[in-house]
């Protein structure tokens, strides 16, 4: 009996032993599924859990190691440094709001609400009950409603702050079709195209240019040939490059990124690119739709996403990335309703040269949108640089997050505020009006009279 | 059976001697000196403070804001605009934040009976009774103890005054504000600076 128990114990013991200490697969410890932010990377185990030993400070230390930024470049609102004044003692014994896993606890699939938010939906209420006695309009709003009505988010406030949407009342609900501006981050890092005629022409490049004459052909009147990047820039491996010697048959993200550093740097933040990031402990494979929760084509499932799964490498067409790309994998309702939408016919007048450059609306128009930073040259010039955000979650959810940078590019703040809180509209790709309002633009002028 | 209680005897004498050592190492520490007194600590972070931020007030908001140059633009919403810049209470504020992240050796806040975001009203007993004092002993500070959480804080509250015409018209004219009567000299709130005794 005893000699059977602790053969058992032994047993038992060297199995989880060896998963834990020596196995590439955790998966027997992962304590319960993963939100739907984390689940591509929940196998990555010690990218969130760094060290066994130590208290919260290990696990917020690995949420700001990769949210950080994007906390700080959405002006948040609750920041912890916001908390750390003993003076917020009692209210931090009801939501410790220094901790990200007070509010984001995961492996908790039960009780994981919309953005991995695991509180109940009335936690504002806990500091702020006096905003119902300070201000009339809110005097008799259920608990839940504050970050659930369009009004407010917890961390990102950027196209919902009072001022804000006093500033912007008013305004007809389609101000123009804005013309979207031309990306040119990368531009300014590309190698100089005297650097790259340089390269010295390798034998292996000339063999490998004579039997594909049609790569060379899509990569004539490219983005790369009008800079002169040729086949020696991305296939010779950056030591050899000018030299007799090793092709490298189909470059990975990282040849890419030496020029797009940017680009690489969004989408591997985001869901399509993020179990490529170097941010976690172990390598992953890349993402596919086989490994996704949502629903995509039959025949995508298999397809593992890296730059080149959207963009064709020698041809570089955005337009085809900007679109096709996207709709060849995903098959939800608002994908789907795509093509029949407003948005679309604009896109197809581009596509089809019957409306200016610029003027269409496609999927990366809105999911993977321009943005614009200042760049310092010398005391007398700046200079505008445009990159594309290829994080397609920076500007997802909370959906309000699409205003600024996106829907009023052409559209009003009332009209982006009441059509991204009408589901229904979201379903069918905007192509009816809103059925919703959301009055805190009422609210807010009326607060100005 | 024997074996047995000699590995459990060998067990808890390893556990006794690594507390006994524990304590010993906690009992051999040198004594920590006395250090300044927390008065003298707290007055003297406030005159750096208040220096300071007398200072962006005058210097740089009143200097170089729409009333002076207009090379900036200070505005409660500053990161809108290119050339935006932090209220004086903003800056105050972004300061003892920055302060936190660096040390928790002591922390300030600036409060006020009367504040805009309502966050910044008095939240402990202390901070009533003693921006309540600052406001009606013009010139005179206020001194106390308290415990938050588990940390019994010695806690000081120095009266803050309007020093420029931007401070009072600001708060004067300011939607949110529960006074709008505010005139240059008066007290209009105070800044509370705790340490950890």
């Amino acid at each position: 009996m005893w000699l059977t128990w602790a053969l058992l114990t032994i047993l038992i013991g060297g199995y989880f032993g060896y998963t834990l200490l020596l196995s590439d697969d955790k998966s027997e410890f992962i304590v319960g599924t993963a939100s739907h932010g984390h689940y591509q990377i929940e196998m990555a185990c010690e990218t969130c859990h760094t060290d066994a030993f130590g208290g919260p400070e290990i696990i917020q230390d690995a949420c700001e190691n990769c949210h950080a930024n994007e906390l700080a470049v959405s002006r948040d609102d609750h920041p912890k440094k916001k908390f750390t004044n003993p003076r917020n003692a009692e209210l931090l014994k009801l939501v410790d709001a220094r901790q990200c896993i007070a509010c984001h606890t995961e492996h908790q699939k039960e009780q994981t609400r919309a953005m991995g938010v695991t509180l109940a939906e009335d936690f504002c209420y806990h500091c702020h009950q006096e905003v119902g006695e300070n201000r009339p309009s809110h005097k008799d709003l259920a608990f839940d409603t504050c970050q659930s009505a369009g009004c407010h988010n917890f961390h990102d406030n950027r196209a919902l702050y009072e001022n804000f949407l006093v500033e912007n009342a008013n305004k007809p609900w389609l101000n123009q079709i804005s013309k979207l501006k031309s990306a040119n981050f990368s531009h300014f890092r590309a190698p100089k195209p005297e650097s790259n005629s340089k390269l010295e022409v390798s034998a292996i490049v000339g063999e490998k240019m004579a039997s594909h004459p049609e790569i060379h052909q899509q990569w004539s009147g490219s983005a790369h040939q009008d800079i002169q990047l040729e086949c020696a820039g991305c296939h010779l491996a950056e030591a050899d490059k000018g030299v007799d010697s090793s092709w490298v048959e189909k470059p990975g993200i990282e040849s890419c990124e030496s020029c797009h550093t940017q680009e690489v740097a969004g989408f591997t933040s985001g869901k399509h690119g993020m179990r490529l990031s170097k941010k976690l402990n172990k390598a992953l494979t890349p993402m596919s739709p086989a490994l996704a929760r949502l629903d995509f084509h039959e025949q995508a499932q298999h397809q593992q996403l890296s730059c080149n799964s959207c963009h064709d490498v020698h041809e570089l067409n955005v337009q085809v990335a900007a679109t096709e790309s996207c709709l060849n994998c995903h098959a939800d309702e608002h994908s789907r309703s795509y093509q029949a939408s407003a948005h679309a016919a604009l896109w197809q007048a581009e596509v089809a040269g019957e409306a200016e450059e610029g003027t269409g609306v496609s999927c990366a128009t809105c999911h993977m949108p321009r943005l614009e930073s200042n760049r310092y040259v010398d005391e007398a010039r700046t200079i505008k640089e445009v990159s594309v955000q290829h994080n397609q979650n920076a500007t997802l959810r909370p959906n309000e997050k699409m205003i600024r940078p996106v829907c009023m590019q052409c559209h009003s703040l009332e009209f982006s505020i009441d059509a991204l809180a009408d589901e229904t509209l979201i379903k069918n790709n905007f192509s009816t009006q809103p059925a919703v309002h959301i009055e805190s633009i009422d609210w807010a002028m009326k607060r100005e009279q | 059976m024997l074996k047995k209680v000699s590995i459990a005897c060998a067990i808890t004498a390893t556990l006794v001697g690594a507390v006994a050592c524990s304590q010993q190492t906690e009992v051999s520490a040198p004594a920590a000196s006395k250090g300044i007194e927390p008065k003298l600590f707290t007055d003297s972070l406030f005159a750096v403070m208040n220096a300071d931020r007398a200072n962006y007030t005058k210097l740089v908001v009143a200097r170089l804001g729409p009333k002076g140059s207009g090379v900036v633009k200070p505005d409660e919403h500053w990161e809108e605009f290119d050339n935006g810049t932090l209220l004086p209470a903003q800056m105050f504020r972004a300061g003892s934040e920055a302060v936190a992240e660096v040390t928790d050796e002591f922390t300030y806040s600036l409060q006020s009976l009367w504040p805009i975001g309502k966050q910044n009203g008095p939240k402990t007993p202390l901070e009533k009774e003693g921006l309540q004092y600052v406001v009606d002993n013009p010139g005179e500070n206020f001194y106390g103890e308290e415990t938050l959480g588990d940390v019994t804080y010695y806690t000081g509250v120095y009266a803050d005054v309007a020093v420029s015409e931007a401070c009072t018209s600001c708060h004067n004219d300011h939607k949110d504000s529960p006074k709008t009567d505010f005139k240059i000299g008066e007290v209009m709130g105070g800044v509370v600076i705790r340490v950890p005794i």
